[in-house]
Formats: C-alpha cells, structure tokens, sequence
C-alpha cells in the first residue's frame, strides 16, 4: 500500500504492476470518483466561504476605513476585470487545458481600441474592432490547441508574448489619448469613477456578476457543461460518447478571447486611457483565482460558486492590505500561499486514491 | 486493502478540510497582523519631532498673503513607481524627514511592478485614510487620473514627483521636478558628444516606454542631437527598470548595432545594469560610452575602474523633501498652485511655483542636475 502512495511523481507513467493494480476497480469505480469529486467541490466551497469570512472579519478588525461601501467600489474596481477573465479561464481549465495569454488579449483588444481612436475612428467600430480582435486572437489559440492538437500551455505562452508584442507595436510610448486626441466620451470613462447607479459596485462586478450567472447556468445545468467535465475527466471516452471535444474546445478559446477583450475594454474606460502595457502580468492572478477557486488543474473539477468566492477573497485581502499599507511583497507571499493551500489541500485526497487516479491518466 | 484504505479518506475527509481552511485563515491573518504592526510603529517614529511651524510668511508673494503655518499631523501619502526602485526609497526618505520635521508623517504605499494597476490601489487607500495630500510618482501619464481625480474630490492635494501625470485640470496638481527637464535632456548628449567626439551612432536604454519622464528628457535629448549632425540616434530600448530586462534589451541593442558608439541611459536601474555589464565585457569599453542619469553609491565602482567616465543625477533625498514641504505647504492652504505663489522648504529654503508650459502643469524644479566624475563622487553618499 505504502509503496503505492509513496512516489507520487505526477504526470510520470507508473510502473505496469502498479497499473493493473489501479485498474482493476476502475469500471464500478467510475461514477463513483465523480459522485465523491462532487461532494468533495461542496466541500471546498464550504471552506472558501469559511476564508471569505475571516478575511471579512479581519480586514474590519485591522482596518480602521474597511468597513465602508467605498471599500466594496474600489475592490470591485481593482479585481472586477481580472475576475472576469476568470470565468472563461475556470471553463478551459475544466477541460484540462490553460489559456495564459489571457492578459496579452486584453492588452491587445486595449491597444487596438486606443490605436484606432487616435486615429480618428467612432468608439462603437472601434469598441467592436476591439472585440473582434478578441475573438481572432482566441480563435487562434483554439486552432492550435483544438484542431492542431497542440499543449495549450506551450501555445497560448507563444500568444502571450505575441499578443503583449502587437499591443506594444500598436502604441510604443504612446498613450491614448495623448496630447491632441480627443477624450474618450464621459459615459465611456464614468465606469472608473462612479457606482452603478442605487447601488455601491463598480460597473465590473456588475458584469462579473452577470457573466458567472451564465457561465454558472452553462457549466452546471446544460449538456454542453456535463460535457466539458467529461473532457476533462476523460476525453477518449468523452469523444466515444459523441461529444465534439475539438470543437467545444476551439469555441472555449474563442470565448475567452471575446471576454478578454471586454474586460480590456472596460479597463480602458475605467482609466480613461491606455497605454501597451495595460494589465501586464496579469495572466497568473486570474489562474490563481481559478485554482483556488477549486477548480482542478487537471481538469474534471470546479464549480463557478467556487471561483466567485475566490475572486471575493482576493479583493478583500488586497483591499485589507493596502489599507493596513502592509508591504506588498508581503501581500504577495499571501497570494501565493492561498494558491499553494488551493493545490496542496486537494491532492491530499489525491494522494489516497492515488492509485484510480493514475490509472485513469495514464489511460487518456 | 485498498478500498478499505479510501473508504477510511472518505470519511475523515470532510474535517481535514474544513480544518485545512481554517488553519489558512489564521496563518493569513497572523501573517498580516505581524507586519502591519511594524510598519505602523515605523510610522509613528516620525510624527514624534516637535519642529517648529515654519511659516511661509516671510516671502509674501503668494496671492493670499495670510500665514496660517503648516498645520500638525498631517499625513502624506507617498506613491512611489514600486516600493524596490532604491532611486524611490531614498526619496521617500526625504519626504519622511520633511514631514517630520513639519510634525506630520508620511506613509509609503505602491506595488512591486511599475503599473498603474499597482498604484490605484494605494490611492484609494490614501483616500479612505482622509490623507492630506499625495505625492505620486506617476507609472502611467493617463491612466491614474481618474483616481486621483477622486483623490482631489476628496479634498487631497495632489502632487506629483519624479515623474510626471499629465490629467490636464482633472485634477490639478503640482509637479516637483527633479531639475528643468529640458536641460536634463540637452545636457547628457552633451557628455556623451563631448566623449564620443562628435560622431557615431549612439543609443538610448530607457525605463518602461510609458514613462512620462523618460519620453520628455528623450524628447529633448532629439532635439539637441540636431546639434550634432554626425552622431545619429540609432534606437530607444526599454528596460522597465527591471534590471534583467535591461541587460536582455542591452545585449540585443550590441547585438544588433556593433558599431555603436555611445549609450545613454536615463534611468537609475539602466545605467547601472549597463555598467555591470561593460565592467564585465572590458573589450567593448575601448569603443562603447556610457552616461546616464546614476546613483552615485552604485555607481563608484564603475566609475573608480573607468568603465564609465561621467553621469549625471540630483540629489534624490532632497527631492523627495522638497516635495514633502510642498505637499505640506498646499495642504494647509499656505502656497497654492498660483504662479508665483511661494512657500518654504525647510532646509532647502525658498521655492516659487513656476507657470504651466506645453504638457506641464504648476510645477517647482529642485535644482539643476550634478555631474558626477571620479575627481567628485567620493563627495555623495546617495
């Protein structure tokens, strides 16, 4: 038993004894794994509400100013556009894929959007020039991962370099609008300053909001959402069950691309300008949001209720810190402690059902 | 024996967990709490001084005229670009004596990446925190004005440093410039021509291609190489202040242009990635020059063993100090942004708030920049 728990080197095909040891319980075992990786996703929910709690309770009993509807707006206007990109990043990742150019996008859908105002387009075509951009710029990781059969995470690292280098071409030193553009349109930029009108959430929560609505509906009471988890559980048997997992996963990509143009869009209107390097580096934070989030990094696991609450408790530490003016290495040690728990916690269950597990991939 | 094994996992499963997340909050919040605690006394060190209300009334040129002094406990909040850049920490430094002198405090609050999505943040604290004022050294020209617009809605003086934030009159604010920027742009292609002999092509490594500061200084150094029709500007590469981007960007510049014949580099992080490089590859020295804008305590080395001759900088402590007494000064109403209108500056003396040109607004200069060689740098310990 030890000896099977012992070497837990993932990825790396086991030894054939071991194999055929893990096997033989796989077939009744099969519902079964997903039945207990359903309870088990309620559970990490349950302890995410738990942190969102604390971090609640701690960021009111450290800050002096927390407790405000200033904290709520300002939260939602630091973590609203990068939450967003989450939900797209939380589907893809179901399915056992990764899209890392996911900052790169915005900041491309960004740069052509302030490229063409200052050259003189109307916001509508260039808002739409700016989505479109999106869309190709997904529709070019999905090629690639879905019908080229490519890894995701080698190819969107190609796109995130090379989308962040079209925005940088676009604008170099330039930002828009500089001296002699005209200023974006009010309505356009009041979405930085001011709430939604009768309440206290930036117009980024409000869209987060909305989108994890219909993500959550997509992924968890449709055919299609049943059958992303079985591309991610197991996408030979996903493809035997009649289900497009190339095409499903080229239209994840593009879906991801048309939100991360959106969000560059509303990062562009929230700081009424931008420049090449808009939401530089920002790729990690939204996997972070993902993984702790509860979503599996192998795929086959996570709800949208989870990664909502992630989302929740990043904001509310990030606001809490600043305000205490804790130092920011020291805010980013936290973050990636949370990352570390959200990995380190799950496979702790891995470790004990190691041997279904690895049977299982080395199957797919 | 193995599914005994899992139904046992089953079962405990459900407390592990639960356990595991609360064992994350506590070690989160402990983390927090512990550091939050040393930052706060590191603060309230300083507002222990009982300076003197200095007031500005002796040169009553301002257009109010009344001297109401500098108020007590006044918080400042300084943004630099990210809280590493050792350029920034020594004029936070500054900014801390000033308010300290003054019986106010400053707080320092900024990302570790040089964006404006790293800064937003710190102002909407300094917001909620009721601060007096903020001293920002802007990452982005545009992108921080809306919060900062906020900011001054809110009653903050806004001022900027080091780098500029051009809002236009949402918000209005100060800049604190270092020295005249024109001249800081003109006088280090005149090092460089002067050392270079005139002629040859010559590049310049910049901080990130964004910054305001950067851009204007190179704009002038354009402007000033019409002077010198046989050296010619072969290309601008970014660095981001980050010092291994600096030396990829470097080693591709070299790369691509071997005839080059001189590097200047304005910025802190730059030049001195530049020189640990040349000071490494001495072969390139008999041909490359290097001059930029340098700390002098990083740079001595380089300039003790010759592989860079002459740069320039001010004195970033005392602009930082500056900017503090100017802070101070708009924040309790005795200097405004009127040209003309004057205030104190401590140790620094008189300074008069100088009229708005083409993309700056109000602004006051330091002083002019000095030229660090062999024969001075032993004098500064910045």
């Amino acid at each position: 038993m030890s000896s099977d728990i012992a070497p837990p080197a993932a990825g790396a095909e086991p030894a054939a004894g071991a194999g055929m040891q893990g096997a033989r319980p796989d077939r009744p075992a099969g519902p079964r794994i997903r039945q207990s990786l359903w309870q088990q996703a309620g559970r990490w929910e349950v302890g995410l509400v738990i942190v969102l709690i604390a971090s609640l309770a701690f960021g009111s009993s450290e800050s002096s100013t927390f407790d405000s509807q200033t904290t709520l707006f300002y939260g939602g206007i630091n973590a609203g556009f990068i939450s967003i990109m989450a939900l797209p990043m939380m589907l893809i990742v179901v399915t056992a894929e990764i899209d890392l150019s996911v900052a790169s996008t915005l900041g491309m859908a960004g740069a052509l959007l302030g490229d063409l105002w200052h050259h003189g387009w109307g916001l509508w075509p260039a808002l739409i020039a700016a989505l479109a951009v999106g869309v190709v710029g997904g529709a070019l990781n999905g090629f690639l991962v879905a019908k080229a059969g490519l890894p995701s995470i080698a190819v969107t690292i190609g796109t995130l370099t090379l989308y962040r280098g079209i925005a940088e071409i676009l604008l170099g030193s330039q930002t828009i609008p500089g001296a002699g553009d005209r200023t974006f349109p009010a309505w356009f930029t009041k979405i930085g300053v001011v709430p939604v009108p009768g309440t206290h959430l930036s117009y980024t929560t409000v869209f987060f909001i909305v989108l994890a609505i219909i993500c959550g509906v997509v992924l968890h009471a449709t055919p299609l959402g049943r059958s992303l988890y079985a591309i991610g559980l197991q996408p030979e048997a996903a493809r035997f069950a009649g289900i497009r997992v190339a095409r499903i996963k080229f239209w994840l990509f593009v879906a991801s691309g048309l939100i991360c143009a959106f969000a560059g869009i509303l990062l562009v209107a929230q700081n009424s300008s931008v420049s090449y390097n808009a939401g530089y580096g920002l790729e990690l934070n939204v996997v972070a949001i993902a993984l702790f989030g509860g979503v599996s990094i192998f795929g086959g696991r996570g709800t949208v209720l989870g990664v909502v609450l992630s989302a929740a408790i990043v904001a509310t530490l990030q606001m809490a810190m600043t305000q205490m003016n804790i130092d920011p290495n020291v805010q980013e040690i936290v973050i990636g402690a949370l990352l570390l728990i959200s990995v380190v916690v799950p496979s702790l269950g891995k470790l004990a059902r190691w041997p279904a597990l690895r049977a299982r991939r080395s199957r797919s | 024996m193995k599914r005994s094994n899992r139904s046992r996992f089953v079962a405990t499963r459900r407390p592990a967990i639960l356990a595991f997340a609360a064992v994350a909050a506590v070690s989160t919040i402990a983390a927090c709490s512990s550091s939050s605690s040393s930052s706060s006394s590191s603060a309230a060190a300083s507002s222990s001084s009982a300076a003197a209300s200095t007031s500005a009334s002796a040169s009553a040129s301002s257009s109010g005229g009344s001297s109401t002094g500098i108020k007590k406990g006044l918080v400042v909040y300084f943004i630099p670009k990210d809280t590493q850049n050792p350029y920034e920490v020594l004029a936070d430094q500054g900014g801390a004596k000033a308010l300290a002198e003054l019986g106010g405090k400053v707080v320092v609050s900024s990302g570790t990446a040089d964006t404006a999505a790293a800064q937003i943040p710190s102002i909407q604290a300094a917001i909620q925190a009721h601060a007096n004022a903020i001293v920002i050294a802007g990452n982005d020209p545009s992108a921080l004005c809306p919060s900062l617009q906020q900011a001054a809605t809110a009653g903050i003086a806004i001022l900027s440093f080091d780098s500029d934030v051009t809002c236009g009159s949402s918000p209005n604010h100060l800049f604190v410039n270092q020295a005249n920027t024109e001249s800081i742009g003109t006088s280090e292609v005149d090092i460089l021509a002067k050392e270079i002999g005139d002629s040859g092509q010559i590049a310049i490594l910049s901080a990130a291609a964004s910054a305001t500061n950067q851009n204007s200084w190179i704009a002038y150094m354009k402007q000033e190489l019409k002077k010198y029709p046989k050296m010619t500007l072969v290309k601008t590469v970014y660095g981001n202040d980050d010092p291994a981007t600096s030396l990829t960007v470097l080693q591709g510049l070299l790369s691509a242009y071997p005839n080059l014949k001189g590097i200047i580099s304005p910025t802190t992080v730059g030049i001195q990635a530049a020189a640990q490089y040349l000071d490494t590859h001495k072969s390139l020295l008999s041909k490359l020059t290097l001059t930029g804008l340098g700390l002098p305590s990083q740079m001595k080395p380089y300039v003790k063993d010759g592989t860079v001759k002459e740069f320039e900088l001010w004195n970033p402590s005392q602009l930082g100090y500056l900017a503090g007494y100017a802070a101070a000064s708009l924040a309790s109403g005795t200097a405004t942004l009127t040209t003309g209108s004057s205030f104190k500056a401590g140790s620094l003396g008189t300074y008069k708030v100088l009229a708005p040109t083409t993309g700056v607004g109000p602004s006051i200069v330091l002083g002019p920049p000095t030229v660090f060689d062999a024969a001075n740098i032993d004098q500064f310990n910045f």
